[in-house]
């Protein structure tokens, strides 16, 4: 049996595929755009994942430490460790802020994380180059977004830091890459102020006869000392012994301690739900005016190719054709574009993922997702010029 | 032969579609979730480790001096500045004496007339003594009365008493001179040993309070370093171990030292040990005193042992190990680890054999049933 579809095709298959490319574009486009989300809620997960906490322990009532500021006393993760059922505790600093690269700065997320070496929560899990910090100051492990490479020196505040070890997908939430350094440089890092700053301020306490007393001579010292030094961290982070659930663990930590505990689903909702959800809800909404687009555009170009060979239709209904034979021929037709588009779609967004600043994830389910619904528009779209060509006058052939 | 027409265009739609495909699987083999990992391994070789510790501290002196005066009063003069060397018992400043001065001119005046009163007392007395004399003869020829005796010799008890009284009266004053003048030279701020002038703390017309530091002095050839290392990692710390010491603003010159004690107390706030680090030789020109410093003691070096870098540890299921790689598979091993050098090689004890294979970099989280893809670099990250 002759296929006709594929006759058709071969008849003009330039036109045919070069409709296809650019159709795959606009599919690349819309695929590249739910990657923008998928990868949104990714960076997310991984800022959870490679915590590797099982609860976050933050500040009464705060959405912390990602969605909101949080501060609690470096000293509490004693007081959570004793708790049942919590088999690490161990403090962290989050803040996200300018990090100098040689002349030049890069916005990344510092990390500070607590002495103990790689496994304690907090470490980043996984390297691609170098090795993880061993020195309780100064050195750094940055994510290769960053830019930057093993033995740079990076400036955080007044401090420098040597590039010891690097890593791959380890952003925020905001997807800014980590900078991961030891907690108490970080905690430095958090509360130091510029110099200026602290020669203004020591001034202003200085000038205040409160803590200025010629009588304490000593006073005005330990004031400038208590100003000068931090003892908070942001958040401890905990992982559970095997057996305990999350909020048998959590509950006596917000009884007894007072504090706010989240867990991992918890977490997750924190930051999918509050913290990206504008953002995400504006690509929702790019994402459904793009498939808008594309069915407009898909069921013009069938239409176009169709009304291209209405007089060939014409003759086909002359010579007897069946209507369903002709109706197969369009729609077979319309479901190879629709298949080579989808095709040249999934490669563009492919290779033109990593190009982009930030993270785009292709997950499997949308490309699925992505080509049921390019057949389906692509057979609705179909119906309308299926109906223009049963609709054809057989005279027209000879007209 | 001629090559029909419809085979022609037929070949070259499968020119452009079988490419397209090609690539199409490529693309869904090699990226997303069905892509494998990549992964570089490392043989676990036998070799010593040599621990070294690392922490911070600010450079101190072990001696300071901190030179004022006993009493609240105000600065008269100060003799020397910041940076100068002194001798011991180097007067460098005085204290405003107020009116002491004064007080010792009255106490010298008191005095005088003291010693005037003295002589009078003493005037006195040698005539009470002279008549108590000549009445007792007279009372021996009867040529008076008992009554005029008693009463010459009541007179001369009374002035032997005024002499004893004003004897005593300028021996007080003269004490009292001395106690001024002792007061006098209390006022001067004085240097306890030789040693060089940290600081100067008041100018002169400043008042400071009892006890308030005017002048600071230090031993200089008394440098340590106030080093602080995390009580976790700090395993080893003993007196008398090789250590560097880098200062910040010398970096990149490492100075000889070793640790000359560690505190027997330690912060429990900051969760540190406290150790105080010499220099072998003075640093010259001496560094500023609270001049930060990075410390690094050096351990003996331990015997071999299987050893792997940190960059391959992993955390599964709340073990710390390795992934051990045989015959493209992966298999979680859990480790029980030894000390670790500052290059982060870490010695196994138990979990791994010299030769095993591991996982040191990998792109992403592995899993047991990961598929991955052995490397020599992992892709895009310069080295």
């Amino acid at each position: 049996m002759i296929s006709l579809a594929g006759r058709d095709i071969l008849h003009a298959w330039g036109k045919f595929v070069f409709t296809g490319i650019g159709l795959g574009l606009l599919i690349g486009v819309t695929l590249t755009m739910a990657g923008v989300y998928r990868g949104m809620v990714d960076d997310g997960k991984v800022l959870l994942d490679n915590s590797g906490a099982d609860l976050w322990v933050v500040q009464k009532d705060t959405l912390g430490p990602y969605a909101e500021s949080s501060s609690v006393p470096d000293d509490l993760w004693r007081s959570i460790r004793a708790m049942p059922g919590v088999a690490q505790a161990a403090n962290v600093t989050y803040l996200t802020m300018q990090v100098g690269r040689g002349d030049e700065d890069v916005r990344a997320m510092v990390v500070g994380v607590a002495a103990g070496g790689p496994g304690v929560p907090g470490w980043p899990p996984q390297l691609v180059a170098g090795r993880q910090i061993t020195r309780g100051h100064y050195e750094a492990v940055a994510d290769a977004a960053a830019g930057v490479r093993l033995g740079d020196v990076l400036k955080i505040r007044r401090n420098r830091y040597t590039v010891v070890g690097l890593t791959r997908r380890m952003v925020s939430s905001a997807g800014d890459p980590m900078v991961f350094i030891p907690l108490k440089d970080a905690q430095e890092a958090q509360f130091l102020k510029d110099n200026d700053a602290i020669l203004m301020q020591r001034r202003r306490t200085e000038a205040n006869p409160a803590f200025n007393r010629p009588a304490v001579p000593d006073l005005l010292d330990a004031v400038i000392a208590s100003q000068t030094s931090n003892s908070h961290v942001n958040a401890v982070l905990v992982r559970l012994r095997p057996g305990f659930a999350p909020q048998e663990v959590a509950d006596p930590i917000r009884l007894w301690l007072r504090l706010t505990v989240y867990d991992r689903a918890q977490m997750e909702g924190i930051l999918v739900g509050k913290l990206i959800a504008t953002s995400a809800r504006q690509i929702g909404m790019f994402l459904v005016i793009l498939a808008l687009v594309s069915a407009a555009i898909v069921a013009f170009l069938i239409y176009t190719l169709t009304m291209d060979k209405i007089r060939e239709i014409a003759v086909l209904k002359l010579i007897g054709t069946r209507n369903r034979t002709i109706a197969s021929m369009i729609l077979q037709q319309a479901l190879v574009l629709g298949l080579i588009g989808f095709v040249v779609g999934k490669i563009t967004a492919t290779f033109a993922a990593p190009l982009f600043p930030k993270y785009v994830l292709l997950v499997p389910f949308d490309t699925a997702m992505g080509l049921l619904a390019v057949m389906a528009i692509c057979v609705l779209s179909s119906v309308v010029a299926i109906r223009v060509a049963l609709r054809v006058d057989p005279a027209q052939a000879i007209g | 032969m001629k090559v029909p027409h419809l085979q022609r265009r037929t070949l070259a739609l499968v020119a452009a579609i079988v490419p397209l495909a090609a690539l199409f699987v490529y693309v869904v083999l090699r990226s997303g979730p069905l892509a494998p990992v990549a992964v570089t391994l490392d043989t676990v070789r036998s070799r010593a480790v040599a621990p070294a510790l690392s922490g911070i501290g600010t450079v101190q002196v072990r001696y300071i001096y901190k030179i004022g005066p006993t009493a609240a009063g105000r600065v008269r003069r100060l003799d020397v500045h910041v940076g100068d060397m002194v001798r011991a018992s180097q007067v460098l400043g005085e204290m405003d004496p107020v009116d002491l001065d004064e007080r010792m001119r009255a106490q010298q005046a008191a005095i005088k007339s003291a010693e005037a009163g003295l002589r009078q007392a003493e005037a006195r007395q040698s005539y009470a003594q002279s008549q108590a004399r000549r009445y007792e003869q007279l009372v021996s020829v009867r040529a008076t009365s008992e009554e005029n005796l008693a009463t010459r010799q009541q007179e001369l008890a009374v002035a032997d008493a005024a002499l004893a009284a004003a004897r005593e009266d300028a021996r007080r004053l003269r004490s009292e001179l001395q106690a001024l003048r002792a007061q006098r030279g209390n006022l001067r701020l004085v240097a306890p040993v030789a040693g060089l002038v940290a600081a100067r703390d008041a100018d002169p017309g400043t008042t400071v309070v009892a006890g308030q530091a005017v002048i600071r002095l230090m031993d200089p050839a008394s440098l340590w370093v106030d080093a602080r290392f995390d009580q976790i990692s700090a395993q080893g710390l003993a007196a008398g171990l090789p250590a560097e010491v880098v200062l910040r603003s010398r970096h990149g010159q490492p100075l000889a030292a070793r640790v000359l004690r560690t505190e027997p107390l330690a912060d429990a706030v900051t969760e540190e040990l406290l150790a105080k680090v010499v220099f072998d030789a003075l640093p010259r020109p001496l560094p500023p005193i609270g001049e930060l410093a990075e410390v690094t003691v050096r351990l003996p070096p331990l015997p071999e042992a299987p050893t792997i870098t940190n960059a391959a540890l992993r955390t599964v299921g709340g073990q710390r190990g390795v992934w051990k790689f045989r015959d493209g598979q992966l298999a979680f091993a859990p480790l029980r680890l030894g000390r670790a050098d500052l290059d982060g090689q870490v010695q196994v004890q138990e979990g791994l054999a010299v030769g095993d294979a591991v996982v040191v970099y990998s792109e992403g989280t592995l899993g047991p049933k990961s598929r991955v893809h052995v490397v020599e670099r992992i892709a895009g990250v310069s080295p």
